[in-house]
């Protein structure tokens, strides 16, 4: 073996200048892929994480049917709270659940008593709110998210349209389940920066006010966020926590729930689905480069060496000798690419997560990429290259190894 | 003691509508240990001959015994496993594997062939190498070497896994007449030490003049057999 080894490298020292432009091609390719994925994991890691972490929570437990009708923000359908108590039951019987924030949303009315316009609100618990986001405190771009009774966030939009600072009283119009109007004065003590999402520019009040407002005795849920303490375990533990609440439903006592992940709930699950999708071509665009100049070189090398095959063959090396031969040349070659590309990719990343490179996206700007090295990720597309390179150097090393010696050793 | 056999042996080449005789019909015997040259001009089969029995092709007709083996019966794996404990080839051009030293060059039978264990591999390699007068140039690489130097190394590489047979096909047409003698006295010399049966072919006539028993060949056909110096 280590002779083949040895053999192999030589041979590939024999044709240098062939063998490093092969090596360099698998090389480029191994870095466009590696600092793509790094890159685009970067981005929808941070994208998923400003997502997660300052608005949705993981995943959210609504009512059956709510989700279809959230632009509305309905409050026909929201959680009872004897329906609450088996939610939060459930949810606490889960060792993965970290946290959880009870919300009543609603829409209204917001006036600055000179102008009005419509506004989303989310009725909460700051303390378990904030447990459940950790950045939505980093969202406030003024005064503080730690609500009490009487106070409003507002979205920084309706803060520069309508002109409203931090300690401003405003009023905020409502009309309740039965379709009664009702009317509250709060004090902004808060200034929501802007996320791209559908619930990016929601404003945020006290739950108790949210419930004086809309004139209810007990408090209705319309959604439950969850954070859990390992997110890649999430469809696990929604699988769990939705088969626990199926059991739980009782007809005419606990209505039907529904678990709905960030993926069923943000639009921007497509563009990560998206990215992965060209991060998927990319791969194949290397898998690509590899097969053909790996399968190209080993081809020229085998047409170049028909007389050397003949000697050896004559000799009495085994079909499977040769054949191994050359594979471990092929091999070597992918090894060489890919020990190259790692290297490159690895001080590329580093390079760019070193300048920190800034973007806009949607309403969001400045903000900073800052791609990491996932050994994982580099070691499973350097498998991928090793292999791909051993495919295509089976069928000219089959070639090599099914020759026969007559006519080989008889070649010019 | 017949090493080597031939019974009505004949090798027909058909390509496309051509069908071209290149062995017609041979019948002979080679003795272990002899120092045997098969002569003729081009054409005349002396290579297809050598071929049939290094096995490396079949016969179309015919039995032809090596060392007890009918060739012409041997699959692929069987043809490579006999050349390998049986059969060493001299070729005309050498065929020294370019990325191996002289001294690798020598043991890759024993290495890849023959899976030798390293001490005794370096010791039959040394040793070879010393015999064929090469052993100061162990370390270099074909293309740093020689003619003559070349087809030496090339003879410790045939000789190196102890074959009954050498075949050795045309070895001194690249090289001087001074190289020549060298390699052809080094080849009897190896003959006369290891007591290793050498078949050779050659249309030189101070190469045939070496040979102890001359075969010649003519349009495929044997035509001759010639027994010479000591053996006549």
């Amino acid at each position: 073996m280590t002779k083949l080894l040895k053999i192999a490298v030589r041979n590939l020292a024999r044709y240098r200048r062939r063998s490093l432009l092969t090596a360099s091609l698998i090389a480029i390719g191994v870095i466009a892929v590696v600092v793509f994925e790094a890159a685009a994991g970067a981005f929808t890691g941070l994208m998923v994480g400003q997502m997660t972490d300052a608005m949705l929570g993981h995943l959210q437990i609504h009512r059956r049917g709510y989700v279809a009708s959230m632009d509305n923000l309905p409050l026909t359908m929201m959680l009872t709270p004897a329906e609450v108590t088996v939610v939060e039951e459930t949810l606490r019987a889960q060792p993965e659940v970290e946290s959880y924030s009870r919300r009543l949303k609603f829409g209204g009315m917001f006036s600055n008593y000179t102008e009005t316009t419509a506004i989303r609100l989310n009725g909460v618990y700051p303390d378990e709110e904030l447990r459940t986001l950790p950045l939505l405190a980093s969202r406030i771009k003024q005064g503080t998210a730690m609500l009490k009774n009487g106070e409003i966030v507002i979205p920084e939009l309706l803060a520069n349209g309508m002109g409203v600072k931090l300690g401003d009283t405003i009023v905020v119009i409502a009309t309740n389940r039965d379709g009664s109007v009702n009317a509250a004065q709060l004090v902004v003590t808060g200034v929501l920066e802007n996320v791209t999402s559908p619930s990016g520019r929601d404003g945020y009040v006290h739950i108790e006010d949210a419930m004086s407002l809309l004139r209810m005795d007990a408090p209705e849920i319309s959604e439950i966020a969850v954070r859990l303490n390992d997110f890649d375990r999430l469809d696990q533990v929604a699988g769990t926590i939705r088969s626990g609440l199926q059991g739980a439903t009782t007809p005419g006592q606990v209505g039907e729930t529904e678990v709905h992940t960030w993926e069923g709930l943000s639009p921007f699950y497509n563009i990560a689905v998206l990215i992965d999708i060209l991060a998927l071509s990319a791969t194949f665009g290397l898998i690509a480069i590899v097969l053909i100049s790996v399968m190209n070189v080993m081809l020229m090398s085998v047409y170049e060496r028909v007389k050397e095959i003949g000697t050896m063959a004559a000799m009495g090396t085994m079909p499977r000798t040769i054949l191994g031969m050359f594979v471990i040349e092929g091999l070597s070659l992918g090894v060489l690419g890919i020990l190259i590309g790692d290297a490159l990719a690895a001080a590329a990343i580093l390079v760019i997560r070193g300048i920190g490179p800034t973007f806009n996206f949607g309403r969001e700007t400045g903000l900073v990429l800052s791609p990491q090295v996932d050994l994982a990720q580099m070691l499973l597309i350097s498998a991928v290259v090793l292999l791909v390179a051993v495919v295509g150097t089976v069928q000219p090393a089959f070639k090599a190894s099914r020759m026969e010696p007559v006519e080989a050793l008889r070649h010019g | 003691m017949s090493l080597i056999v031939a019974d009505g042996l004949t090798k027909t080449y058909t390509t496309g509508a051509v069908r071209v005789e290149a062995l017609k019909d041979l019948t002979f015997t080679i003795d272990r240990a002899s120092f045997v040259s098969f002569v003729g001009p081009s054409g005349s089969g002396k290579t297809t001959l050598l071929n049939l029995t290094g096995a490396l092709d079949r016969p179309t007709t015919g039995r032809l015994l090596v060392s007890d083996t009918d060739v012409g019966t041997l699959d692929r794996r069987a043809a490579a496993a006999f050349r390998g404990r049986t059969v060493g080839f001299i070729f005309q051009e050498f065929n020294l594997i370019p990325v191996l030293t002289a001294y690798e060059n020598v043991e890759y039978p024993l290495l890849l062939v023959q899976h030798v264990a390293a001490p005794e591999r370096r010791q039959r390699v040394l040793a070879l190498l010393e015999a064929v007068g090469v052993s100061d140039q162990r370390d270099k690489y074909p293309d740093q070497l020689s003619g003559g130097q070349k087809q030496r190394i090339a003879v410790a590489r045939a000789l190196v896994t102890n074959p009954q047979l050498v075949l050795a096909d045309e070895p001194t047409a690249n090289l001087d007449h001074a190289n020549a003698a060298l390699v052809m006295s080094t080849m009897r010399r190896m003959r006369d030490t290891l007591g290793t049966t050498f078949v050779f072919s050659t249309h030189d006539p101070r190469v045939m003049a070496e040979a102890e028993i001359v075969f010649h060949l003519e349009d495929g056909r044997l035509v001759n057999r010639q027994t010479q110096g000591a053996a006549a």
